[in-house]
């Protein structure tokens, strides 16, 4: 096997890397390996390397580099540093972050304090679950009046909320 | 207030007032808050970081806990000020390397102390003597209610209070106690302690906190991990840990009291005679004394007062500590001869060993 990228010496370094949910190969010789910073897997990312090499049909099955939009805060800047840009970053890169988080805590569920304000609205929220479980019954049932009545109620409480 | 009056008295947790812990010296928790829609600290631009600091520092200032507190910016300070804040645990390291755009509000009390802008936003701690954890949690819980209704905290229903460092998102609480082991120190059991601790979740930290070494015997035991357990759960299995330490390191003195009676009794003396009568002693080396004569008090070598001096001087003699006192910047080799100097004067006061 030669390598990805001079073509001409052997590979002796063989990367794998997952990048959203595809698996990516590509193989290497010692020069390269270390022109590229494989050696340190810290500063090393597959998807730049292949970027770095025009390797144009799969660069485009590689995901646009996700930006806060919030903050503009991106992945890489993620490995970087360990922290975060803003408090959006959870949403923006929850997948990125679900597993990690899996791992470093105890559980996935926050259960301690909540701030007054949210806990107004986590009772809504509770109130809402609890009415649409409710018109679903009705609905199955049959019973058109009351779901219509909860339809109503459920409209309302959303529009308190936003 | 100045940061020379806040200077002159030692803070709550080292005075002679206070319900004393013979291993526990102090329990610590922090809470780590943000702002929703805005950038964290380390991602945001001054220009932000002022604009935050702006919005927050005058609601922590107007709290009635915080009447007649030490407000100041981080750029306000000396590298000396800053360092002296660390030694006291009053701001992290990390805080002390801020400038523009952070600041620290501390209650007179020394038990309070609000960081704004360091990793998060806001990180309120609250440092109490002894050995009470869930009380020192409501000091600083009442702190975080008053400021919640006034500022707008990220928070996600499922992920908690959201934090700049994903290790910290939940509860966003550090707890912690400063434990002095000499017991499992002398009876060489102490790594073995510490692995186990370590292995159910909680960490083990020298005298500073992360990546600092263990000095004069004494630990930090925090909890690792702050999503998935409400507070006082965490607090719960904390404290059952401490009490563990507790009563391993009461078994350990008691056992070396029964067989070792001598090696203490000469440890404790060398302590005191070098302490004495040293004219050069560096900073880790007086902490280790400082930590043996403590050991003395606890088995009753010398009387309870001696515990005031001993903890007045864990302060006195630190780096930064001296530095200050002498208003002029020191050598290190200049710094160990004003410690030895600082240790005897205060060490005057302090009873002989007994002679048998």
């Amino acid at each position: 096997m030669i390598c990805d990228v001079c073509k001409t010496h052997p590979a002796t370094v063989y990367l794998t890397q997952i990048v959203d949910g595809n698996m990516k190969k590509i193989n290497l010789c010692e020069s390269c390996s270390k022109e590229k910073g494989v050696s340190d897997p810290t500063g090393f990312a597959l998807a730049d390397l292949l970027l770095g090499m025009g390797e144009t049909q799969q660069v485009e099955q590689l995901p646009p580099t996700e930006h806060c939009p919030v903050c503009g805060f991106t992945q890489t800047d993620f490995k970087k540093t360990g922290r975060l840009g803003c408090s959006d970053c959870y949403e923006t890169f929850d997948e990125v972050l679900a597993s990690l988080i899996k791992a470093m805590h105890k559980g996935t569920q926050h259960t301690g304090k909540v701030p007054t304000r949210y806990s107004r609205n986590l009772a809504r929220t509770d109130r809402l679950n609890e009415l649409r479980r409710h018109l679903d019954e009705a609905v199955s049932n049959e019973d058109y009046e009351t779901a219509a009545n909860l339809r109503d109620e459920i409209r309302q409480l959303e529009n308190d909320r936003n | 207030m100045k940061i020379e009056a806040l200077l002159a008295n030692p803070g709550e947790w080292l005075s002679s007032g206070g319900d004393h812990h013979p291993i526990v010296i102090s329990s610590r928790v922090r809470l780590a808050r943000n702002l929703a829609k805005m950038p964290f600290p380390g991602w945001a631009k001054k220009s932000e970081r002022i604009r935050i600091l702006e919005e927050i520092k005058p609601e922590v200032e107007v709290l009635p806990e915080m009447s007649n507190s030490f407000s100041q910016q981080l750029n306000e300070l000396s590298a000396t000020e800053k360092q002296v804040l660390v030694e006291r645990h009053l701001i992290s390291r990390e805080h002390a390397a801020k400038g523009m755009g952070s600041a620290v509000v501390i209650n007179s009390a020394q038990t309070l102390s609000i960081m704004v802008n360091e990793e998060d936003h806001l990180r309120m701690q609250a440092i109490t003597c002894g050995f009470d954890l869930p009380q020192t949690f409501q000091l600083i819980d009442r702190i975080d209610t008053m400021l919640e209704s006034q500022l707008d905290f990220a928070f996600d229903e499922e992920l908690g209070y959201l934090t700049a460092c994903p290790t910290n998102v939940g509860t966003g609480m550090r707890a912690s106690a400063m434990v002095h082991l000499p017991g499992l120190v002398l009876s060489e059991q102490i790594n073995q302690v510490v692995n186990s601790v370590n292995k159910i979740g909680l960490a083990v930290r020298g005298l500073y906190g992360e990546g600092t070494e263990a000095m004069g015997n004494l630990f930090q035991v925090s909890n690792q991990t702050t999503l998935g357990e409400k507070e006082d759960q965490i607090i719960d299995r904390l404290n059952k840990v401490i009490e563990t330490l507790i009563q391993r390191e009461n078994q350990a003195r008691t056992n070396l009291l029964d067989t070792r009676r001598t090696m203490l009794m000469d440890q404790v003396g060398r302590a005191y005679g070098i302490l004495n009568y040293s004219y050069s002693i560096s900073s880790k080396e007086a902490l280790n004394l400082l930590s043996v004569l403590r050991l003395g008090i606890d088995l009753g070598f010398f009387p309870e007062q001696g515990r005031t001096i001993i903890n007045k001087l864990l302060l006195d003699t630190q780096p930064a500590h001296l530095q200050h006192v002498s208003q002029q910047k020191l050598a290190a080799d200049e710094r160990d001869h004003l410690r030895a100097d600082t240790v005897r004067e205060q060490l005057k006061s302090f009873p002989k060993p007994p002679n048998t």
